[in-house]
């Protein structure tokens, strides 16, 4: 579904990714971890276009289709959601509106017409259910006044309302309480499938016994420096990224 | 911000003005300047009386002694009076059927703006337009059907013609001839406007509204709007407007007067989409209005709405004296500015009053390299005991070359006032934007959802219809600020 070929991007003129290499099939769930600095958000915003990250190099294709020469919109059209560390306020646009114009633009991009407001409104239904959303936060303004957990769970929400193919979670266990931490996990479980994908970027390896990923990757100064199973998080969470790092550090110097 | 959001952000401005274009019709226009001569003019011209005639050159004479203000946030464009004419109006073609016999040519040009002057057309209880030409109504709607409800609803001049008594009674009782120079220049040359009286006890049956239109060139428009509510009546009323694309600037300086007496309630709703000039700042309207009501009696209403997207300077404070005990004053106000557009507009609020209350809703946005001033008063009176005022002014900025100001003054000579003021100042930035193409939504629907998520408070307050035009006035009026 994704194929990112020796990736390179910088921002402010610093190269942040140095040359990243990853596969991910439908019905895979990739977990991304790594020390602080090491590159995690920064794919997350190339890969969805955020415009101050410059790609220097390399390929990315979704399903085929060259990303990097798509806009954010189109990016988003093609299937590509990301779920936002930081989820943003837009006073006195409502949750459901916004939903309704995203749901629609993406149909009308696949020359669909508009959803009936009657199925419209029973799969917000449906979809609050599945992520134990509150009713009443989706008639709100987006995101405006709400707990970080709140905002966690709106992603979600949004992940759930629009059907991506490729969802990438940034860093949505941060700030969660263990509560909140089931419920999105449980969420994200709810909506896995053999259609899409997942690429869940963390660094703590407790979300990821909730959401058990297929694969873990070590993304360390811009390059995945290490791939294995689930086992890996584990290793990683009793030995943490320092032996990694000598390996690396090492090889560097010679 | 990124070079793309920032194309985005800054070009603001590109969708043309779809009101632009000019009539072709034959035109009755005065020879351009001002003096005695041209107060007469008009005045024979619409056939007044002696004393209106008298009125209009003591104004004259006021104007003429006064001089120009300086205290305003931008520098007042030069203005030459002597270059302007004071009165167009369309040659009346022969009547032939009935009075109401409309030039076709006028028909097609309200419609055009969406302004149905057939009522057959317009499904029945709707809205009733006075429609305004330049210089002069052309038609007023539905004015039988008012009738039935004693609601008089007519053009200025008809109303000098058939309701003399209180044209007399009403006339600058609100806004007096001496109170600023284009009030008093209102007051000498006016050549139209609407008239609306409510009886005792009536509700309006439907939305009253005007649509100002100015078609000449070298013109300026001079209208005067007069409101009465009498005790325990109810109106809602609305003006619109829209000018050609012109090169020259256009002065409109309009004098809005409004009386609420007991327990009466006034809601007065304006979207303004005056010709804002082009993106280099040539051309556009000169929008200096005065707009008042006094709330006279007691437990009466005014509540002022204003969607301000067009003019190339807009200059008002619609504004409400509390007279009456128990009386409630508000203000709702949308300014829009792109390109080089200037806004300095906000509200006035006198408390005179007991239990007087006053609320300012002011949220202006600014792109391009646009300069937005929000600048009000709250004055509170001796005997103004427990009045309250309530002032939010909130400022939304679209790029990084456009200004946004407040100036906020408050008065009070009463220790058990109750004021309180809150103002915000916020971008649209980069993350939000990004956070909504990132759900796959169009850059310039985007800036439309937070801008009109940013102006709901005040769209929420006009009448449904009107609500939706503005809404998509104001996307409009932003698309292309997004590239």
């Amino acid at each position: 579904m994704l194929s990112i070929k020796n990736l390179q991007a910088s921002v402010d003129d610093k190269q942040i990714l140095k040359g990243l290499n990853l596969e991910v099939k439908a019905g895979e769930v990739h977990a991304i971890m790594g020390p602080n600095g090491s590159g995690k958000s920064t794919l997350a915003s190339v890969l969805a276009g955020r415009e101050a990250y410059e790609v220097d190099g390399g390929e990315v294709l979704l399903e085929g289709k060259d990303l990097l020469e798509l806009s954010p919109e189109d990016r988003a059209r093609e299937g590509l959601f990301l779920a936002f560390q930081y989820p943003v306020e837009i006073p006195g646009v409502s949750n459901i509106n916004f939903l309704k114009t995203a749901v629609n633009e993406i149909r009308a991009y696949k020359g669909l017409p508009p959803m009936e407001a009657k199925e419209f409104l029973k799969r917000v239904k449906e979809k609050q259910q599945l992520v134990e959303f509150d009713a009443k936060l989706a008639n709100r303004s987006l995101n405006e006044g709400f707990s970080g957990g709140e905002k966690k769970r709106n992603e979600i929400f949004q992940l759930a309302m629009l059907e991506p193919k490729l969802s990438i979670l940034d860093e949505t266990d941060s700030g969660l309480d263990i509560d909140a931490l089931r419920i999105v996990a449980n969420g994200v479980n709810q909506l896995r499938s053999k259609e899409n994908a997942f690429i869940v970027i963390t660094h703590y390896q407790r979300l990821l016994e909730y959401i058990v990923p297929d694969y873990v990757h070590v993304l360390y100064k811009g390059r995945i420096v290490k791939s294995g199973t689930k086992e890996l998080a584990l290793e990683l969470e009793e030995k943490g990224y320092d032996w990694l790092k000598e390996n690396i550090d090492a090889e560097e110097t010679v | 911000m990124s070079t793309k959001d920032d194309n985005i952000l800054q070009e603001l401005a590109v969708e043309e003005y779809k009101y632009g274009f000019t009539t072709d019709i034959e035109m009755d226009i005065a020879k351009k300047g001002l003096s005695e001569d041209t107060v007469r003019f008009i005045s024979a011209k619409k056939g007044e009386p002696e004393w209106l005639l008298e009125w209009r050159l003591k104004a004259l004479k006021h104007f003429e002694k006064m001089v120009m203000p300086k205290w305003q946030n931008f520098k007042h464009p030069k203005v030459d009076f002597q270059d302007i004419s004071y009165y167009a109006a369309p040659k009346e073609k022969p009547k032939v059927n009935s009075m109401d016999e409309v030039d076709p040519e006028l028909l097609e040009t309200f419609a055009k703006l969406g302004i149905p002057l057939d009522e057959q057309k317009v499904l029945a209880g709707v809205v009733a337009v006075d429609a305004v030409f330049d210089s002069v109504s052309v038609k007023t709607t539905f004015r039988d059907k008012l009738k039935e409800y004693g609601v008089i609803f007519c053009s200025f001049g008809e109303a000098v013609k058939e309701h003399p008594d209180l044209v007399k009674q009403y006339l600058g009782t609100v806004v007096p001839q001496t109170d600023n120079i284009y009030a008093a220049l209102n007051a000498a040359v006016f050549s139209d406007g609407s008239f609306v009286y409510i009886p005792k006890g009536v509700s309006c049956p439907m939305e009253l509204s005007t649509y100002f239109r100015i078609n000449a060139e070298n013109t300026g428009q001079f209208e005067r709007t007069l409101i009465i509510a009498d005790e325990g009546s109810y109106v809602s009323y609305l003006e619109g407007c829209t000018a050609p694309m012109r090169d020259e600037n256009q002065l409109h300086a309009a004098v809005v007067e409004l009386i609420a007496l007991d327990h009466a309630e006034i809601k007065y709703s304006t979207v303004q989409n005056w010709y804002p000039g082009d993106k280099e700042g040539n051309g556009g309207i000169y929008n200096f209005v005065t707009k008042r009501g006094i709330c006279k009696g007691d437990h009466s209403k005014i509540s002022w709405t204003q969607v301000e997207t067009g003019s190339s300077i807009t200059w008002k404070y619609p504004s409400v004296i509390l007279k009456g005990d128990y009386s409630v004053g508000e203000f709702y106000s949308v300014a829009l500015t792109r390109n080089h557009q200037i806004a300095d507009t906000g509200s006035k609020m006198f408390h005179i009053g007991k239990n007087t209350r006053s609320k300012i809703v002011s949220k202006g946005i600014s792109a391009g390299v646009s300069q937005n001033s929000y600048r009000g008063l709250v004055q509170i009176g001796k005997g103004a005991e427990k009045a309250r005022n309530f002032t939010q002014c909130d400022s939304l900025l679209i790029g990084d070359r456009c200004g946004a100001h407040t100036f906020p003054y408050i008065e009070s000579k009463n220790k058990n006032a109750h004021l309180e003021h809150e103002a915000t100042t916020s971008k649209i930035g980069e993350d939000q934007l990004f956070y909504l193409t990132q759900r796959g939504i169009d850059p310039e629907k985007a800036v439309g959802l937070i801008v009109n998520g940013y102006a709901k408070e005040v769209l929420n307050q006009l009448p449904m219809e009107f609500a939706v035009e503005a809404q998509k006035l104001l996307a409009i009026s932003l698309e292309g600020s997004v590239g």
